[in-house]
């Protein structure tokens, strides 16, 4: 809309200005462009909102940025720093002068930021802050954990809900800071100093939420870096998302990608810890069976060995050894009567063979003395001798008639 | 005199309950310290599973005075 009335030639300054401002606004290039200049006659008003001067050899300009992009501002502006600024340009109408509405401030004599944080990179890790061998390992089970990180921030809220989820027998202490723009570094350095100063403490997360390069910036900065590295507590940092990387995360014990997954890495799964215990209560179940079957096992091996040497198997062994031995004797008397036998009818047989008998059952006769001895000659008998006749059935009576 | 398992915390109680395992495995015990250890060992299991069960995750936090207030979290 033009103020613009042809009619009248005279214009009040208002409109006259008004006017102007639209020019410039309807110019899109004006709208968003990027001017370098070196910084004069700089002022951070108490409202927060900062107003300064950028000039080159030929010319000035005026610039103001407001206290929400202030906030975001990575480093402090000063007098004679060489910035590139970008914003859009516009009429203040009360002041009658067009500026630069800055919505960001780059400082170009150090060239820009991707530049100064490869410098400052170098430096620390020639320092040995990024050192593998400085990093300390997380507990396992940590009792507390520091938090350093917005109060009002989702970075919070997720990292408090992954927590509650996984472990919720930690407690958690929140020391919140800034977490962007020049006042975050000496916040963030300081939170995480009284947190490390603390005993109650075994893990301290640092997290922020995604964000521009500017945004993270403060976790770029060398005293922010600094004190994660100085820290005598385990650090995890989840700064920004994935692909981000700052200083801090280099210099931490343990880099995360995002705030919640700085969560996950410093503290277990109650999930998995259960399953555990489960296994080790298995595992005390079978330890405790197989000892008893052990024990069952020692003692049957050894009550039988108890059992050799009892009075009782004793006795039973003896009881047996004479069931044995009269088994054995039994038999030897069988055997030996039996011998004795077939010696005595073998005996019995060859006598019968030799006996005078046999000779007397072929019709000889013995004959003998009434007192029974032999007589084997015809000299041993007289006249009238009664004799003894023996034939083989019997014996008779005979008297010597004469010879 | 073997400390109170309800006062024990769940990394003290996951503590004992592994050192109880290691000292089954190595066997060498009576038959009453093996009930002893394997009752005790039950015990600390059901305690470490019951303090995960009613645990709910407490938070503090600094305010800009320097108290650390407790809040919901």
């Amino acid at each position: 809309m033009f103020a613009l009335t042809p009619e009248s030639s005279t214009w009040s300054v208002s409109e006259l200005t008004s006017y102007i401002r639209e020019l410039f606004e309807i110019d899109f290039r004006l709208q968003d462009v990027e001017v370098s200049g070196e910084i004069s006659n700089f002022t951070r008003a108490r409202s927060g909102h900062l107003y300064f001067t950028l000039k080159d050899e030929q010319a000035q300009l005026r610039a103001v940025m407001w206290r929400s992009d202030a906030l975001r501002l990575p480093f402090d502006p000063a007098d004679g720093d060489a910035v590139v600024a970008r914003g859009a340009v516009s009429v203040y109408e009360a002041g009658g002068v067009y500026q630069l509405y800055a919505r960001s401030l780059q400082p170009a004599g150090r060239g820009d930021l991707a530049q100064l944080f490869e410098q400052l990179k170098q430096q620390l890790e020639a320092e040995g802050l990024f050192d593998p061998a400085h990093k300390k390992p997380i507990p396992p089970l940590p009792r507390k954990i520091g938090l350093v990180t917005s109060a009002d921030a989702a970075a919070l809220r997720d990292i408090l809900q992954v927590l509650q989820r996984r472990w919720p027998l930690v407690a958690v202490l929140v020391a919140a800071t800034l977490v962007q723009g020049r006042d975050a570094p000496p916040q963030i350095v300081r939170a995480l100093q009284w947190l490390d100063g603390r005993d109650d403490i075994d893990t301290i997360i640092v997290a922020r939420g995604g964000g521009s390069l500017e945004d993270l910036w403060a976790f770029n900065d060398e005293q922010v870096v600094r004190a994660v590295y100085a820290a005598h507590h385990p650090i995890i940092t989840g700064i920004g998302h994935e692909t981000d990387f700052t200083l801090a995360d280099f210099a931490a014990d343990l880099r995360a990608p995002t705030p919640s997954a700085a969560a996950e890495l410093a503290v277990p799964d109650q999930a998995d810890v259960r399953q555990q215990l489960v296994a080790q209560q298995l595992y005390l179940q079978r330890q405790m069976v197989n000892w008893l079957t052990q024990q069952r096992r020692a003692v049957q091996v050894l009550s039988r060995g108890l059992g050799h040497l009892s009075p009782q198997a004793n006795l039973n062994n003896n009881r047996q050894r004479v069931d044995h031995l009269t088994g054995r004797l039994d038999q030897a008397m069988t055997r030996l009567l039996e011998r004795r036998r077939n010696q005595f009818l073998l005996a019995q047989a060859r006598l019968t063979a030799v006996s005078p008998l046999a000779t007397l059952g072929r019709g000889y006769a013995i004959v003998r003395h009434q007192d029974g001895s032999y007589i084997h000659s015809v000299n041993q008998v007289q006249a009238g001798d009664p004799l003894q006749v023996q034939l083989n059935d019997g014996q008779f009576a005979a008297t010597v008639e004469g010879k | 005199m073997l400390p109170d398992i309800d006062d024990m915390t769940f990394e003290t109680a996951l503590e004992e309950l592994e050192a109880i395992v290691a000292r089954l495995e190595q066997g060498n015990f009576t038959l009453e310290e093996a009930m002893q250890l394997f009752e005790r060992g039950q015990q600390l299991t059901h305690h470490c599973n019951q303090q995960l069960n009613q645990a709910v995750l407490r938070v503090e936090q600094l305010t800009a005075d320097g108290e650390i207030i407790e809040v919901d979290s």
